[in-house]
């Protein structure tokens, strides 16, 4: 456990933004104006080299100037050289967080790794939690606060991101944008030199805004107290990581045939199935499955209903169970009968639940509802959404629209996804059983009734079966990860 | 620097343990030997017999593996082989005996120290064929019986740990109990770097080593 506080890293009530000029090409001006843009409600103080003024915002020429107590945080955009100074100059000033975008620092040759060591003993003796150097920055919903050197912001939400790449920071704030499932907080760990990864999520793992934590790490420095710490935060938080550098340069050379076994990306996987790390093959899957977590209950079993308009999407579905933890349930003998009173007798009889076409107003909601609310399953996965809405869109973007019946039935088709997605949300939480939703329209066609109402409530839609199986697999390793343990 | 120790002597530290291995006993003449095997109920014909000593690395290479030796005049012969056979620079040498053990499927299971996370424990697809077929899963020692349990769990020949073949499925608890055991010995035990329990042999169900290979810190062996 760090002895630092991050509190006023994430929700600052005054900012320092230090190497601040009004040329828009340079990092401070830009994360001055991230910050203005992202709303940040705090105070805000620029400073440059000289007094002069950027964004309509006056810049201060020293640290001296900001207001005893005002700011808690500094962003340092600065040439390495002068930043002991400015860090100096804002402790005394208040400041007990710092985040260095400033580069100079280790990734620099031999006098960086000179300036990172004095950078963390000067942490220790001001007692200023350090993040960075050679970061991109910090992004904290709850405090409407993007302080970063690039783009983007993020939708408010329950995702808390630590990251070992910044690049992988903005990779999962595009998806966050483009799934609409939001995030609370975002870190660049940059060169670590004080806080690393276990420090934010050990953080996150505390934080009331926060309920799943999503990690990107490729180097692992104390193997051993990672694994400690990480696995107490699983046991409290689902804690999703992916890693990079995970395939093995090749066999090493060991005395021992375990030792010959031994990979990197073994021995990491193990370690995560240990500790209850919920490991993501890629940054993709790794954020979906964040962002299932977010907005959906675990699993409480392996038992998966899958509920779909047309055959060939559930085949697909439970082809992707295969290797999986997963298994379609038979259907119990109750939930059949009540679902073969719903449909006509073509429907399918079976584990996935294909409707066929045989669907009214109100079918969809009510097989998702009769197979979440069963105790004997564990999971919904409905395919089709937005078909009917696909439909309606040709028949909106053609020349016949509005006139012949086609407003009427537009507006009755695109009602109907909106129901479905909603309906799935609803459901879930009422029932504490997770519906995942997936149709290739969520990528395709965001516009689409169905994929667009779930991106509205910030629920999470997947782009097809085989990724929402996927989500839902790690999801239920971790449920069992717990449940085996007690949790 | 590390030295590994003989077959003899990893036997009795990982048997120590509760780790389940093939009955052996051991003697450092052939009279020696026969004594022993005959005062060993546990000890049956046919048996196995081979030439241990720390400096004796490739046992099969140099034919000091003795295989199907049916009844004592055979175990006789081949001990006064072994001993002949020995090196001056084999050092200290021993004969080991063991009941062969019959099973068509073969684990892998052994501690390695890492480099990033330290002492691990492995299970595997094993025998001759481990390094081919990759089919591993570690965990970080020590573990629980529930680490255990989820390490058979997570490989993914898990056909293999069914009933085949007419022999009977794995018993899971045996193999649990084998894996805690492992790890123990490399909680307890001084300066470990790895050990190779290769292969396992599942006899009638439960996993028999019937090798095992201890690789430890010099500083610690020299103690």
């Amino acid at each position: 456990m760090t002895n630092y506080d991050l509190s006023t890293l994430f929700d600052p009530k005054g900012i320092i933004i230090t190497g601040v000029s009004n040329h828009p090409g340079k990092f401070g001006f830009v994360t001055l104006h991230n910050l203005l843009v992202s709303g940040y409600e705090g105070n805000i103080f620029p400073v440059g080299r000289e007094p002069s003024e950027a964004l309509g915002r006056p810049v201060l020429g020293s640290i001296d100037e900001v207001p005893d107590g005002a700011a808690d945080m500094i962003f340092i955009c600065t040439p390495q050289a002068i930043n002991e100074d400015l860090l100096r100059a804002a402790a005394a000033k208040g400041v007990t967080a710092a985040f260095f975008a400033a580069a100079g620092y280790r990734e620099a040759g031999p006098e960086g790794v000179e300036a990172e060591q004095r950078l963390v003993a000067l942490a220790d003796e001001l007692g200023v939690a350090v993040a960075g150097p050679n970061g991109q920055g910090v992004v904290s919903t709850p405090s409407k606060m993007c302080a970063q050197i690039v783009a983007p912001y993020a939708p408010a939400g329950r995702i808390a991101i630590a990251s070992q790449s910044g690049n992988f920071v903005s990779s999962f704030l595009n998806l966050s944008h483009h799934t609409g499932v939001g995030i609370s907080r975002a870190v660049a760990a940059g060169n670590a030199a004080v806080l690393g990864i276990a420090d934010y999520v050990e953080w996150f793992a505390d934080d009331p805004e926060t309920d799943v934590c999503l990690v990107y790490m490729e180097s692992v420095d104390n193997g051993r107290e990672m694994f400690d710490r990480l696995r107490a935060v699983a046991e409290r938080k689902p804690v999703v990581v992916v890693k990079g550098g995970a395939s093995d340069a090749g066999a090493r050379a060991a005395a021992s045939h375990t030792g010959a076994l031994a990979s990197d990306d073994a021995v990491f996987d193990g370690m995560c199935r240990q500790a209850g790390l919920i490991r993501a093959r890629d940054v993709e899957e790794a954020f979906e499955t964040a962002a299932t977590i977010a907005t959906q209950p675990l699993p409480k079993g392996d038992r998966v209903v899958v509920v779909t308009t047309v055959g060939g999407w559930g085949v697909a579905a439970v082809d992707a169970m295969a290797g999986s933890r997963l298994e379609a349930t038979p259907l119990p003998d109750d939930l059949y009968a009540a679902i073969d009173e719903k449909l006509p007798p073509r429907w399918s009889k079976n584990n996935p639940i294909d409707m066929a076409g045989g669907e009214t107003r109100d079918t969809v909601p009510e097989i998702m509802e009769l197979a979440a609310a069963h105790p004997d399953v564990d999971a919904v996965l409905f395919l089709g959404l937005g078909i009917q809405s696909n439909t309606a869109a040709m028949m909106r973007e053609g020349e016949f629209y509005p006139d012949h019946g086609l407003e009427r039935i537009v507006n009755f088709h695109e009602r109907q996804d909106a129901r479905y997605a909603e309906a799935a949300a609803e459901i879930s939480q009422r029932t504490g059983t997770p519906v995942l939703l997936a149709t290739e329209l969520a990528n395709a066609r965001p516009d689409n009734a169905g994929p667009a109402a779930a991106h509205a409530a910030g629920q999470m839609c997947h782009s097809s079966a085989g990724r929402a199986i996927r989500s839902l697999d790690l999801m239920a390793r971790y449920s069992n990860w717990r449940r085996s343990r007690g949790l | 620097m590390s030295i590994t120790l003989s077959e003899a002597e990893s036997r009795r530290v990982v048997a120590g343990h509760g780790v389940p291995v093939s009955p052996f006993v051991t003697g450092t003449s052939t009279d020696e030997v026969i004594a022993a095997a005959n005062a060993d109920s546990t000890v049956v014909y046919p048996v196995v017999a081979k030439l241990c000593g720390r400096a004796i690395a490739h046992k099969t290479e140099r034919g000091l593996v003795k295989l199907r030796l049916a009844d004592e005049a055979a175990l006789r012969s081949a001990c006064d082989d072994l001993f002949a056979a020995a090196r001056p620079d084999d050092g200290d040498v021993e004969v080991l005996v063991s009941t062969m053990v019959d099973g068509n499927r073969e684990l892998i299971a052994g501690l390695n120290d890492d480099p990033q996370f330290g002492l691990t424990i492995m299970l595997g697809v094993g025998g001759i064929l481990a390094e081919a077929i990759r089919d591993v899963v570690f965990r970080l020692v020590p573990i629980t019986e529930v680490d255990a349990g989820e390490m058979i769990d997570d490989l993914a020949t898990q056909r293999l740990l069914e009933e085949f073949r007419g022999e009977p499925a794995v018993d899971r608890q045996a193999l649990v109990e084998a894996l805690v055991a492992l790890a123990e010995v490399g909680e307890q035990e001084a300066g470990v770097r790895s050990i190779d329990l290769n292969p396992m042999i599942l006899v009638d169900g439960k996993p028999v080593a019937v090798d095992a290979l201890i690789e430890i810190d010099a500083a610690e062996a020299s103690r």
